[in-house]
């Protein structure tokens, strides 16, 4: 639970840090007299020098009545010598001081012509540039970059020199660079550089700037262009592939998670569980459950409900695989047809059960605060809830492995396994044993049912939908070899995100599958096979 | 069925094994096994748990396939490295198993039945010769085994020294040039380990066979010569009396 | 004598066997036919239906019993085979509707048009003659079994790795069936059937007709299963069983006998799947599920494996107890009833239905009626 609290930590910093803006001033000051005066005078000259002011003021208000005057909201009363603007909704202002007033009856607009309304609208481009609002900051140097206007040089140079933020500040860059690039009347050598400057952290708009410019340009300019939509296109594509090899990791994960208690209960014990997909549907219920009682008794910690659904998960499903066990299973010892039908039974028991109890439709499961939202890494789109899928995935893997390797439970189940009867005369109750490791796998389909509740639908059926993959991860690794199981299951993830965008989802799996099929008529015992004498018993 | 002659000239034997080797996972289970059988011997084989002999008749079998080494049959005239079990099977090796293994759930009769020499593809059981065999000519294979008057009994139902016969006389039945012969007498009284000395030597009149076996006294009545594996190799081999009293075996079986 | 063998082949249950199928063959339709609505001996066409829907299954179990209860290849992918015979019916009543179709193109069927297919897929050219479906009933899912055991028997594969790739082939197919990209009608599968050899589907007379000819196909299917295991080959086939091993060091090619066994098992259940098709109106990719493949399983599980008459009477009772619970205010338990039924069959009555009846049966006559022995 340490861990959560450290990660929540890690969280917090990481959002100051990206919204850590140059302190702005926030405090209200009012709008010198002399724009005021200005504005009143009611000449185009005069409206353009106010203009200009009113964006170099600073004051809190001024965007809004750069945007009112655009649209002809600011308006001037010759009575009340002042000067009022309306919002978008109509309520009137004081455009002096920002504070809410009646406009009054006299008030007339404040008269533009095509010019001024271009002046109006480079002075909002360069206030929001300013904006102390570092998203309303990126949004106007991302305008900027698509509009290329020249007038806007200015500003962003302003804007860049006061920046702190890198994020942003490449995206200025970027921005100025478009403006150069694209303005013919430019020196060839800046923009030249410009070129380079996109090349070297543009992305698809870059990537677009560039294309249409390299069919205008000419000689060196035209050259240093196309290196650098080469160099964009290169990043492009390695870009792509580690995102496809990151939705494969992601996809593996998942297939090992439902794998892993099926490569305990039958590549170690040997039994054919059928209803392993029901284990990790139950996990999956027991994590609604516990997100329920926490939205109904804790509101305010809710966030907690999944870590503590993962401890009551492996419990709860843990006691029915051992119910499992008991009472259908050891019948069947050494007989895994036999296993495999009855416990096909127990499956459609299992789920009929649930949807009884919770009705046939889709369970919902938020997700708590710390697996939503994304972020960046170096290129690459990674949501948290991914992350922390794989990363679960992972420990449980390597929690299991050091069970089997290293603690006493682990080597009798290997005891047992290996060699039943040499087992029992050493004093190993091998009855006892049979059901903690059935137990286990089971507990550890429910823990994958706490992950899974976070990227399916939480259904009687969810387990179906993971039987034959798991089925076919444990054999393509190898029966009895969990490493395998690791390999196996990354390796189909990865395959499959391969071919999905050249056959797309379905046949990528039915690929997937027939390759599969084959692949073990090649090696019946999969990737890493057990040999020798032993494996014919 | 192409006979290769890869061997041929090099050796006169039935059975040639030179120089093989198999390991599982770092395991060397045999290595450089060497042995050599002439046609119509019978050799016996004895060796501690592990020394090899049950993964040597794999290897003769086809069951498993060796890292390294020759294993030569009929003359030198045969590899047998390349074929599969059924295969050589149908080169006229047959075997019994440790563990008795009979087809439980047929007759006594119809495991003879099943196990005659003749055409063993799917269509000709499904509608040639082997569905008009005559039934005098199992009985006269049980009469020897002792088993006629229990030939419609299911094969389940024999006690393990009957089975035992069973799988005997269904590799009289199969009729092949080499019988491997593994612990024939594993669960017999004493009487029934002489009945099955004698009949291992009436069988030898007309095949060559090779017996696994542990039992002192059945080896002695076999009257052969005796080959001692340890740890996959040859450590002993000629006269019962020769093997018994060298120093090495001693040492083996009763440890160092 | 030809007589006398016969009977010595088919034994005392399987004659009841036939002799039960002849009066349903026999009765049905005088029932059906000869009967007015509202008599006592009234069979109603919706009955009639539902029987050669049970007939069909008991076909499906007569050929998943061959391989599994005789050899012990446990296929989890039956009904792919009976599926695909389905298809290659469906197929067939797609293309004789016709003109009729809701958009009335003459050689398109209406799934086509609505995907804007401007012809039709290589797949589908000649099933418009029937011997030509009908020669697809048995090459399409013989083919694939074919391919499937000539690779999964040579390399081994067997007993759970087998039925695991099994099930993983039928539900490759159930997920391909589903693409409409197939040409095969994507989810909605093949419907509205208009004529079979000219005959209106919906008609009574034809509805009685498909019934006496699934009862002619399910007797013949068991007389010729019933010819083969009691032949050498089904002498073998029951040592595979057992031992494997020992049977190919008897110097049987163990791979050959059970691909022709598999072969010969899918070409059955696509058989049973073709005569399904008309009578039930209907084929879609649900029918490739995995879970009814296993279903299929449980069928010859209830009645006893390694009987054909079990098979058969599996199948039969099951799907019983399935219209039985499904139709009344039970549905919801019908579940619970299959589910335990599995379990109930496998801890207690490993030998199904007819074992059971054998056990019991052999505890009240005299003793020792030779346990253990193969039945009909």
């Amino acid at each position: 639970m340490r861990i959560l609290a450290l990660l929540r930590g890690i969280g917090l910093a990481l959002c100051l840090a990206l919204v850590a803006l140059p302190a702005a001033a926030q405090d209200a000051r009012p709008l010198p007299d002399e724009i005021v005066t200005r504005f009143l005078a009611d000449s185009f000259g005069d409206t353009e020098a106010a203009i200009g002011a009113v964006a170099a003021s600073g004051a809190p208000q001024a965007a809004d009545m750069l945007q009112a005057l655009g649209d002809r909201r600011l308006f001037i009363s010759a009575s009340a010598k002042g000067l009022f603007y309306r919002d978008g909704a109509g309520k009137g202002f004081d455009a002096r001081t920002g504070q809410p007033a009646d406009v009054p009856a006299d008030a007339s607009a404040v008269r533009l012509n095509n010019r001024l309304r271009g002046v109006v609208q480079a002075a909002l481009g360069t206030l929001t540039l300013l904006s102390p609002d570092p998203v309303q900051r990126l949004r106007a140097a991302e305008s900027v970059f698509k509009s290329r206007d020249p007038a806007a040089l200015p500003a962003i140079e302003q804007a860049l020199a006061r920046e702190t933020n890198a994020r942003i500040r490449n995206v200025f860059e970027e921005a100025r660079a478009a403006i150069i690039i694209a303005d013919t009347k430019a020196p060839e050598a800046s923009r030249m550089a410009a070129a380079s400057r996109i090349a070297e952290t543009g992305d698809q708009d870059g990537l677009a700037l560039l294309r249409q410019l390299s069919a205008q340009a000419t000689g060196n300019l035209k050259s240093v262009i196309e290196s650098s939509i080469q160099t964009i296109e290169r990043r492009q594509q390695i870009r792509q592939a580690g995102q496809t090899v990151w939705f494969g990791i992601s996809l593996g994960s998942v297939l090992l998670l439902a794998a892993i208690g099926l490569a305990i209960t039958f590549g170690v014990m040997g039994v054919i569980n059928m209803a392993h997909g029901e284990m990790v549907m139950i996990g999956a219920y027991v994590t609604f459950m516990t997100q329920e009682v926490f939205r109904a008794r804790f509101p305010h910690l809710l966030d907690w409900s999944l870590p503590i659904a993962i401890p009551l998960a492996f419990i709860i499903t843990g006691l029915v695989g051992v119910l499992i066990e008991r009472g259908v299973i050891r019948f069947l010892y050494g007989r895994p047809l036999e296993t495999l039908l009855a416990t096909f039974g127990v499956s459609l028991i299992l789920q009929q059960a649930v949807r009884s109890w919770f009705g046939p439709t889709n369970r919902e499961v938020s997700a708590p605060s710390y697996m939503s939202g994304s972020f960046e890494f170096i290129g690459l789109q990674i949501t948290y809830g991914r992350l922390w899928i794989v990363v679960f995935t992972l420990v449980v893997f390597f929690a299991l492995l050091l069970l089997l390797k290293a603690t006493p439970l682990g080597l009798q189940m290997r005891a047992v396994t290996q060699n039943r009867r040499m087992a029992a005369s050493m004093g190993i109750r091998t009855r006892f044993v049979d059901a903690m490791t059935f137990g286990l796998g089971s507990g550890i389909a429910g823990i994958a049912g706490v992950a899974l509740s976070q990227i399916d639908n939480v259904s009687p059926n969810l387990g179906q939908n993971y039987i034959i993959d798991s089925f076919m991860v444990v054999v393509f690794g190898g029966v009895g070899n969990l490493w395998g199981t690791l390999i196996s299951a990354f390796t189909l993830g990865i395959a499959n995100k391969l071919l999905e965008p050249f056959a797309g989802a379905v046949l990528g799996k039915i690929i997937i599958l027939v390759l599969l099929i084959l692949f073990i008529q090649k090696r019946p015992r999969g990737l890493f096979a057990l040999k020798g004498r032993a494996v014919e018993q | 069925m192409s006979t290769q002659t890869p061997g041929a000239g090099l050796t006169s034997a039935i059975l040639y094994l030179d120089g093989v080797s198999v390991s599982f996972d770092g395991f060397k289970a045999i290595r450089g096994l060497s042995l050599t059988l002439e046609q119509g011997e019978m050799r016996a084989i004895i060796g501690p748990n592990g020394a090899g002999k049950t993964t040597m008749m794999d290897i003769i079998t086809g069951k498993t396939r060796p890292d390294a080494g020759d294993v030569l049959f009929d003359g030198g005239r045969i590899d047998l490295t390349r074929y599969d079990e059924a295969a050589i099977a149908e080169l006229g090796i047959g075997r019994k198993f440790q563990k008795p293994t009979v087809f439980e759930s047929h007759s006594v009769a119809d495991n003879v039945l099943l196990a005659l020499k003749g055409r063993r593809g799917p269509f000709s059981a499904l509608f040639g010769a082997r569905n008009r065999v005559k039934p005098d000519e199992i009985d006269a294979i049980l009469d020897k085994v002792r088993l006629l008057k229990h030939r419609a009994r299911p094969a389940g139902d024999l006690s393990h020294g009957q089975k035992q016969w069973l799988e005997i006389a269904m590799l009289l039945a199969q009729d092949p040039k080499l019988l491997l012969v593994d612990e024939p007498v594993a669960g017999m009284t004493d009487a029934e380990t002489e009945a099955t000395a004698e009949l291992l030597k009436e069988i030898n009149r007309d095949h060559s066979v090779i017996v696994v076996e542990h039992d002192m006294h059945f080896v002695r009545a076999l009257q052969c010569k005796v080959t001692c594996l340890h740890e996959g190799s040859v450590l002993s081999e000629g006269t019962i009396d020769a093997v018994a009293s060298d120093k090495r075996v001693i040492e083996v079986y009763l440890g160092r | 004598m030809l007589t006398m063998r016969f009977l010595k082949l088919i034994e005392g249950r399987g004659l009841v066997f036939l002799a039960v199928l002849t009066g349903l063959m026999l009765l049905v339709p005088i029932g059906n036919l000869a009967f007015p609505p509202g008599s006592p001996f009234h069979v109603s066409t919706g009955t009639v239906v539902l029987l050669g829907k049970y007939l069909t299954y008991a076909m499906l179990a007569v050929a998943l019993d061959l391989a599994w209860g005789y050899c012990g290849i446990l296929s989890l992918g039956h009904g792919a085979f009976f599926a695909l015979g389905g298809y290659a019916m469906g197929m067939y009543l797609m293309r004789q509707i016709g003109t009729r179709g809701v958009y009335g193109h003459p050689v398109l069927p209406d799934f086509m048009v609505f995907l804007n297919y401007k012809e039709l897929p290589m797949t589908w050219w000649g099933f418009d003659f029937f011997p030509y479906a009908m020669m697809m009933v048995l090459l399409a899912p013989g083919l694939l079994a074919f391919v499937f055991g000539w690779l999964a028997f040579r390399s081994r594969v067997t007993g759970v790795y087998l039925s695991i790739i099994t099930q993983a082939l039928t539900y490759a197919l159930f997920l391909a069936f589903f693409r409409n990209d197939m040409g095969f009608g994507g989810n909605n599968g093949l419907t509205d059937f208009k004529d079979i050899l000219g005959f209106n589907v919906q008609a009574q007379g034809t509805r009685v007709t498909l019934f006496v000819l699934t009862c002619l196909a399910l007797m013949g299917t068991f007389i010729v299963a019933r010819v083969i295991v009691s032949s050498t080959y089904g002498k073998v086939l029951i040592a595979i069983r057992d031992a494997e091993s020992r049977t190919r060091f008897l110097g049987y090619r163990v791979e050959h006998y059970k691909l022709v066994v598999f072969v010969l098992s899918a070409m059955i259940a696509g058989v049973a799947g073709a005569l399904y098709v008309p009578q039930v109106g209907i084929i879609n990719p649900s029918e490739f599920s995995p879970a009814n493949s296993i279903e299929a399983v449980v069928w010859v599980a209830v009645g006893g494996r390694g009987t054909l008459v079990g098979a058969a009477l599996g199948a039969f009772v099951v799907n019983y107890m399935k219209t039985f619970f499904t139709t009344g205010w039970l549905a919801s338990y019908w579940l619970f009833a299959l589910g335990g039924l599995f379990v109930l069959v496998t801890l207690a009555m490993p030998k199904g239905i007819l074992g059971l009846y054998d056990q019991l049966r052999g505890k009240f006559s005299k003793p020792a009626t030779e346990p253990g022995r193969e039945a009909a």
